[in-house]
């Protein structure tokens, strides 16, 4: 059972995130950066499914700077066997980056490839989708629940207002919803070994790309929060608010 | 809320990519496995045994100790670097971990046969075995050499009795390293351990009851009455007080990077709560100066403790480190942690008090600390001693 799991550096969902100067990036300075949590679900049915089969390898890819070493370090500590980074500033272009994964992944030996379902950056769901598509792959996106037997996986996708269960058969490219699996904590010891782990360069060439960031801004700052009573006799209150004012009912 | 730390000094960048990972790791499993469950375990006076083998998984037992006996075979700074984020957690978390690997594991490692070390060090690190260490005693805390338990040879075999006090993992523990006399009562150089296991014959533990401090932590009484061991049980390489004493500066150099660990806790929770609590005017209470100073003190502390640990963790990893050196920093950093804890309470007011906020627990869980392991006082009396040539205890 070979795996290749995509994974992306992301800033931290609870850093403080600021716009850079241009208007049209974030501000790195300060922010700390860990790996896509969905990648994180993708990665451990990864480690499960070598593990179940006892054999075969899990690698993890990123396009990324040079920062995402890092990235990749831990998804070796977390038990990955090797790791490969296509050097690139990710382009905002969903299309470029599935084009230098697809370049990257095909000729090599897999049955599935993993993603996250999304990163948490930038929210655009492309990836997995269009990987699928340039390898000529059937694809299943936003899974909570992956079987194997033999060739064929059954998958379980959250869809609006319910769920549905399909069968792929491999390989396959599959992309993780919070829930599929629990991640687990690397170890001291897989901390340790991951540095001896191979982690394979590549400088890629990204294709030109029609989309171009033209600005970027922070949500509006929250109101303050009000309290307007305590108890049942504040309900009447909060219900006349929650109609006119907030417009939710 | 993930745990973010104290870094004023930029001390991330004397650290390596590895020992950053190590701590990262523990940070995070501490904010997911430990935060969720503490308050309760502690209020419920029990240690979150759930947690064992995680911990034995995760590597935490023994973490410098080689890795040919199942341990992680981590340099003394990473190593140092669980234990801060261990007692982030809590004391009480710290205290298992401490005992199980510098009271335990590094005695049969560093005193035991091949044998023993074979036996006992990889079910130790995985958590499978627990283990406790036995020195004190009812009349004999500070003075440990005066204590009373005796073992005596008969056949191949040694006859234990004595009654061990204040000893942290005493009930739940498989095995207890026993520090006995061998010789005369008065015969300090006639010390030696002991590995004991707990279902022998005439070991009993019983819990101490009634405490106020450390309550995610089981401490319980040792009695053993005429507990009958084979001479293999032996630490072979064991002599005088000094074997203990080295067990202990490698616990109380774990215990001086815990406290670090439980100071950037109140602290954390003291600057959250100073910047939201709005009292007068509109404003916060860290915009007035009395609260400001009480951060900047606790930061400034804080900052200290970080760099003599650090310092002290390089000079272990050279094999330069002295036992005094060690005094030093478990003296500062465990008073410095109490001392922020109890600004943290305080300046968290009425909700300082509760077990939702961390401060009270830590306040509590380190006077504990600043007891064991040599009170803050024998430190002093230690470090005097050191510079002036006059043992005064
Ligand atoms: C929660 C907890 C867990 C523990 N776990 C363990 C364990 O796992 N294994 C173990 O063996 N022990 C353990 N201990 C015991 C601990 O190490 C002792 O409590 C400690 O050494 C102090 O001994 P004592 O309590 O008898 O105090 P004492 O030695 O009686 O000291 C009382 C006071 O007198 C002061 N004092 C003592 N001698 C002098 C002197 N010469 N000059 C001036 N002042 C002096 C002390 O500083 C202290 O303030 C634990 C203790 C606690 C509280």
């Amino acid at each position: 059972m070979n795996s290749i799991v995509c994974v992306k550096r992301v800033p931290d969902s609870e850093a403080r995130v600021t716009i850079g100067s241009d208007g049209r990036s974030i501000d790195p300075s300060g922010v700390k950066f860990v790996m896509n949590p969905y990648d994180e679900y993708a990665l451990e049915q990864a480690l499960l499914l070598k593990e179940q089969a006892g054999e075969g390898r899990v690698t993890v890819m990123t396009l990324g700077p040079d920062a995402a070493r890092d990235t990749l370090r831990s998804a070796l500590a977390m038990g990955a066997d090797d790791a490969v980074l296509l050097r690139a500033e990710p382009p905002p272009d969903g299309l470029v980056v599935a084009r230098a994964l697809s370049d990257a992944i095909r000729g090599r030996e897999f049955d599935l490839v993993l993603f996250g379902k999304q990163a948490i950056d930038d929210d655009n769901m492309q990836v997995p989708a269009m990987v699928a598509e340039l390898l000529e792959l059937p694809c299943a996106t936003v899974i909570t629940a992956f079987q194997l037997h033999g060739r064929i996986a059954t998958v379980r996708r959250e869809v609006e207002g319910g769920h549905e269960v399909v069968e792929l058969e491999l390989p396959a490219v599959i992309a993780a919803q919070k829930g599929l699996t629990k991640p687990r904590h690397p170890t001291v010891k897989g901390i340790m070994m991951a540095k001896k782990k191979p982690l394979e360069e590549i400088d890629v060439e990204l294709a030109p790309s029609g989309f171009e960031w033209l600005d970027l801004s922070l949500p509006p700052e929250r109101p303050a929060a009000r309290i307007v009573g305590e108890g049942s006799e504040a309900v009447p209150e909060l219900v006349r608010l929650l109609r006119d004012e907030a417009k939710v009912l | 809320m993930s745990f973010e730390g104290v870094d004023f000094y930029l001390m991330d960048e004397m650290l390596s990519e590895e020992e950053r990972a190590v701590r990262d790791m523990v940070r995070d499993w501490v904010d997911s496995e430990v935060m969720p469950i503490i308050n309760e375990a502690y209020i419920g006076r029990t240690f979150p045994r759930s947690l064992i083998p995680q911990m034995g998984e995760l590597g935490f037992y023994g973490a410098n100790l080689p890795e040919e006996y199942g341990c992680a075979g981590l340099n003394n700074v990473a190593y140092g670097l669980i234990m801060q984020e261990l007692e982030r957690g809590d004391s009480g978390l710290r205290s298992f971990v401490s005992v199980q690997g510098a009271l335990v594991m590094y005695p049969i490692y560093e005193f035991g046969s091949e044998q023993q070390r074979k036996k006992w060090l990889p079910k130790l690190a995985n958590g499978e075995s627990i283990g406790c260490f036995g020195l004190t005693e009812p009349d004999f805390g500070s003075n440990p050499g005066g204590m009373l338990t005796r073992a005596v040879k008969d056949g191949d075999e040694w006859v234990l009795n004595g009654a061990k006090m204040w000893i942290t993992n005493g009930s739940a523990a498989d095995v207890a390293i026993i520090w006995a006399k061998t010789g005369e009562i008065d015969d300090v150089g006639s010390i030696r351990g002991f590995i004991v296991e707990t279902d022998r014959a005439g070991f009993s533990a019983r819990d101490q009851k009634g405490k106020l401090s450390l309550l995610a932590s089981d401490t319980s009484e040792l009695v053993l009455q005429d507990v009958r061991i084979p001479d293999a049980n032996l630490l072979p390489e064991s002599g005088g007080l000094k074997s203990p004493l080295k067990c202990l500066t490698q616990a109380r150099y774990g215990i001086a990077w815990g406290g670090v660990g439980a100071a950037m806790a109140c602290y954390c929770e003291a600057l959250d709560y100073a910047k939201n609590r709005v009292q007068f005017d509109n404003k916060p209470i860290g915009a007035t100066q009395l609260q400001q100073v009480r951060l900047a003190n606790m930061l400034t502390e804080i900052t200290k403790a970080q760099l003599l640990v650090l310092r002290l963790g390089r000079m272990k990893d050279a094999g330069t480190m002295t036992p005094f050196q060690v005094s030093l920093a478990k003296r500062n950093n465990v008073d410095m942690a109490c001392e922020c804890a109890r600004e943290a309470r305080r300046l968290l007011g009425a909700n300082g008090i509760l077990v939702e906020y961390q401060s009270m627990r830590h306040m509590a869980n380190l006077e504990s600390v600043y007891t064991y392991e040599g009170t803050h006082d024998i430190h002093g009396l230690i470090l005097g001693q050191t510079v002036t040539g006059h043992a005064a205890y």
